[in-house]
């Protein structure tokens, strides 16, 4: 840990440009669900600012390890194995400790264990399919779990997800706060996909998609796919307004 | 030619989908043993100080249905106006309290509740005092982006007339939109994402 104090400077705005709209269309349950009058836009106060702390101790041996942490004694999920990796930086490039990343995903065959989820694919008793780790101090994070499958789902007639695990992702600042999906290299169901589309922007959906990243694969084990995640940077608080005087 | 500013773009926002349950509350989804506790559960213990109250509501589409798919998390102060977080250089918050709650809607109803502590007056960066708030972020299925609102309290008049953000807001008939009704200590924070009483979201 650095001896320094915690930064408290305000987030850089949000490009709401480069995020998805509210109103995508394509995708329908945002039609209903999506806000119609404008954000309102304000500066950060200490509401904004702070956000609370996780510590290492709260993990268990295998919360980052999805192949293994549901799976019964001696048993593993099924599916093609892969390690997920990366860091977590800010937009100044700065990479952030002690981030909580949560995950969760469809098995092999493109199912959930999740009450609401009927696919026809079946359940793997060794998958529950939820994961989380807490980045070190150089921002990085890794997980070990099974390429999810893709999946049908009641959009249009005929609408695939892409293979893809979703992250949660929890800064320094409550602002910060962002969840996300990662897509897989090569998939073609990207550019097919309502969800990802609702990205406007192609430079930014090519941030969610992780190359496969051969100098980690673990030979005979593992594929790995390395997956960087970026949060909203903060201003420095050089010269800024105080109360009590500058 | 001049240097690059060479800042990173934001990872963009993708929905937290309908299985969101299963990565943030998996006890809720029917995963159990995987953690020992579901994060964000309990915000307060029985020596937490301050007055303890509930907060529920409905996060409502624009058909007037309750989303019974979507996740919150709310964030605030301590009773006396300290946040448990590193970036509080004020003072040290009661250790009794964490400030943060997730909780989802629930599957039939769509009532979401927390249990936790009316928060203290915090400062606006010009020194004033903002009225007690908490800080809510709304996902769910068909939300693209996670919303940020405020939950302000009703029975907080004077304090909500005096409030910096409160007073910014140049539409009054939409304040509403932010206070919750209080009857004894529980809160009623309905969310609309649409409609008429369209909440007030924010971008901050």
């Amino acid at each position: 840990m650095k001896n320094t104090q915690p930064e408290t400077g305000a987030f850089f705005p949000r490009d709401r440009d480069w995020h998805p709209k509210a109103y995508t269309p394509g995708y329908k349950t945002s039609v209903l669900r999506s806000p119609r009058n404008a954000l309102l836009s304000l500066g950060n106060t200490i509401s904004e600012i702070t956000g609370p702390v996780f510590g290492h101790d709260m993990l268990g041996e295998r919360d980052n390890d999805l192949v293994l942490n549901f799976a019964k004694p001696g048993a593993s999920a099924i599916g093609e194995r892969i390690i997920v990796h990366g860091r977590v930086l800010d937009e100044r490039g700065i990479g952030m400790s002690g981030v909580l990343l949560e995950f969760w995903q469809a098995n092999a065959g493109g199912r959930y264990r999740h009450k609401k989820d009927n696919y026809l694919a079946p359940l793997d008793p060794n998958f529950g399919g939820c994961g989380r780790a807490i980045t070190d101090e150089n921002g990085a994070y890794s997980l070990r779990t099974v390429k999810p499958g893709p999946y049908p789902w009641p959009n249009g007639p005929n609408d695939w997800r892409p293979s893809h695990i979703h992250f949660s992702v929890f800064g320094y600042g409550f602002v910060q706060r962002l969840i996300t999906q990662m897509y897989f290299e090569g998939d073609p169901l990207i550019p097919l996909c309502p969800i990802a589309n609702a990205i406007s922007d192609p430079e930014a959906i090519k941030r969610l998609v992780a190359p496969l990243d051969m100098a980690n694969t673990i030979p005979f084990d593992a594929r790995a796919y390395k997956f960087d995640i970026v949060l909203r940077g903060r201003r420095s608080t050089m010269f800024e307004n105080r109360p009590e005087g500058n | 030619m001049v240097q690059s500013l060479d800042f990173l773009k934001e990872s963009p926002s993708q929905t937290a989908g309908p299985y969101v349950h299963i990565g943030c509350v998996p006890e809720f989804a029917g995963i159990k043993g995987v953690y020992p506790d579901q994060l964000g559960a309990a915000m307060v213990n029985d020596k937490t100080r301050g007055e303890s109250i509930v907060i529920t509501g409905r996060v409502i589409d624009g058909s007037g249905t309750p989303l019974t798919d979507a996740m919150l998390e709310i964030w605030q102060a301590d009773a006396d106006g300290l946040f448990n977080s590193p970036a509080e250089l004020r003072g040290t918050a009661d250790p009794n309290f964490t400030g943060w709650g997730r909780q989802p809607t629930a599957g039939d109803t769509g009532v979401y509740l927390f249990e936790t502590i009316k928060p203290g007056r915090v400062p606006f960066p010009d020194g004033s005092l903002q009225a007690p708030h908490i800080s809510f972020w709304i996902v769910a299925r068909g939300i693209n982006i996670g919303l940020q609102t405020r939950m302000y309290f009703g029975d907080e008049k004077k304090a909500n007339s005096e409030d910096p953000i409160l007073n910014r807001i140049e539409l009054n008939t939409r304040v509403k939109t932010l206070i919750a009704a209080s009857k004894g200590n529980t809160y009623t924070f309905d969310i609309h994402l649409q409609g008429e009483n369209e909440t007030i979201f924010f971008d901050i």
